[in-house]
């Protein structure tokens, strides 16, 4: 028991989640292996960012199991939450505190003593090499910066598991570069377990010890990155993904939030 | 300091004092009542023998600003939502109690900073109120800032955007002020009027500062405070309910 707890950090079984009549997560089951890069791919609307909402406790399960570090996050959410930092796909940070304030913010809420806060923000800001902007208001960022600064911050409290929500989008490829450079750093010398989702193929390529492709609210195919593409005789994984997922574009519907979004920016908030 | 509800008081108070566009813009509405309606129709009122309006009025001003800053801190939770800061709040390890009850310490902290600034400005336009009971008036602020944070954050916890906004502005937020007896006394008004201002919570509210800022009382202190405590104590049971809910 104990020595399946340490290999597999995250267990999944049979995970369902509806939302009245649509099934978004259908069945899924997988593991990721303690100090593994493991990367979720899948077109719009497969059910990736729904499966990462519910091994992340904002979302609860229509049914299935899950653990994360040997703690069922249904029942003990706290304990769970403190084994891992999360990137969501939008951003959160808040735009009226600076850089810094955001960091102790996210400190004092995951309970890293007072003595080693200072110490461990001002490593993470180095780190991401925002130590200059500290004392910035993070409205005044770009996004890469803001990325970077979020990425610092679910690194705060050395979580086990980091969760990426898509970490890449609309980065420029300098930033892409740095950021998966810094990550790969951080999962081989802290062991860190990285659970991953990206549209960019060439990335999950590049960095994901294993992979598996979601559609529709199923894993269709997994394996590492060689074998995928054996399997589907493909010369690289965007071949083969497009194989598993057909051309079809698929639409994600925009939700109020987006056009609440677009609107207060052309308010200019407040 | 350690405490999640610590900082999250702290941040409502920094988002507040850095936004000096928001506090100029909330003094502007208490003035304009303050001037154009205490002194347009300050004659009227000592006419029918009520006395100096601008006593009867500055607390009912003192109340609304509450309110509004409060509502406003409270329903912020859906700003929150939208620009992603919510999500952060919520996967942290800390009970939704604790960030509920911060936010509201914090949105009516900001509201009676607002409060207090329409009572000096008050006071400078020619309302003289009775410094004795000022501790109480205080204690009445913080209980309206609390019942109306904790109010907004119910109704934000709701609602998925900004769209619902100006319902709450125009069918709750703007008939609890005008029905309370904020701008006009309730002893002579139509039966009717008087029976819905006694189901409105700000009436006590507005009650409470003017016993103990202006000296006049429709229910006395000591009611005015035991209905304020109770109801802000349901409204932030109820609150705290509603945002522990929330689903992203």
């Amino acid at each position: 028991m104990t020595l399946e707890k340490e290999r597999n950090i995250i267990k999944v079984k049979k995970l369902v989640k509806k939302f009245g009549d649509f099934t978004a997560v259908d069945g899924v089951s997988f593991e990721v292996k303690k100090g593994e890069m493991f990367a979720f791919l899948g077109p719009n609307g497969a059910g990736k960012s729904t499966t990462i909402k519910m091994l992340t406790t904002l979302l609860n399960p229509t049914s299935g199991e899950i653990s994360i570090d040997g703690v069922n996050p249904r029942k003990n959410k706290n304990k769970a939450r403190k084994t891992f930092g999360i990137v969501f796909q939008d951003p959160s940070l808040d735009d009226d505190l600076t850089a810094y304030e955001n960091l102790e913010f996210h400190a004092v809420f995951y309970g890293v003593p007072e003595k080693e806060r200072k110490d461990r923000i001002e490593k993470m800001l180095k780190f991401v090499e925002l130590w200059e902007r500290k004392d910035s208001l993070v409205k005044t960022f770009s996004g890469g910066m803001k990325r970077r600064l979020e990425i610092a911050r679910g690194l705060i409290h050395h979580p086990k598991i980091l969760f990426l929500d898509e970490p890449t989008v609309g980065l420029d490829p300098q930033t892409r570069n740095h950021l998966w450079k810094f990550i790969k750093e951080m999962n081989r010398e802290e062991k860190m377990t990285v659970f991953l989702t990206t549209h960019y193929m060439e990335e999950a390529e590049d960095v994901a010890d294993r992979i598996a492709i979601m559609d529709h609210g199923k894993i269709i195919e997994r394996g590492t990155a060689g074998e995928i593409k054996k399997k589907t005789k493909s010369k690289n994984l965007e071949d083969a993904f497009l194989k598993l997922t057909g051309h079809a574009i698929r639409d994600e519907s925009a939700s109020s939030l987006d056009h609440l979004r677009s609107r207060a920016r052309a308010w200019g908030r407040r | 300091m350690n405490s999640p509800v610590y900082t999250m008081w702290l941040r409502q108070v920094k988002k507040y004092l850095r936004s000096k566009s928001r506090i100029i813009g909330s003094l502007g509405q208490p003035i304009l009542f303050l001037v154009a309606l205490g002194f347009g129709l300050g004659t009227l009122y000592k006419l029918a023998n009520g006395g100096n309006f601008m006593d009867f009025l500055a607390p009912g001003i003192i109340a609304m600003s509450i309110l509004f800053t409060s509502m406003f801190t409270g329903i912020e939770v859906i700003w929150d939502r939208q620009f992603g800061f919510l999500k952060e709040t919520l996967v942290a390890p800390v009970t939704r109690f604790k960030i509920m009850f911060g936010r509201t310490l914090g949105g009516a902290t900001t509201g009676i900073f607002q409060g207090i600034l329409v009572l000096i400005i008050a006071t400078i336009i020619g309302f003289r109120p009775e410094l004795a009971l000022i501790p109480v008036a205080l204690v009445f602020m913080v209980l309206i800032g609390l019942f109306f944070t904790s109010l907004g954050t119910a109704i934000a916890s709701k609602l998925e955007d900004m769209q619902g906004f100006n319902l709450i502005m125009n069918f709750l937020v703007m008939p609890l002020f005008f029905l309370s007896g904020a701008l006009f006394p309730l002893q002579d008004a139509p039966g009717f009027l008087k029976v819905i201002s006694y189901f409105d919570p700000l009436t006590y509210g507005v009650d409470g500062l003017r016993a103990t800022l202006a000296g006049a009382s429709q229910f006395g202190i000591g009611i005015d405070l035991a209905v304020c405590t109770v109801l802000t104590l349901i409204v932030l049971f109820i609150g705290a309910k509603m945002f522990s809910d929330v689903q992203i």
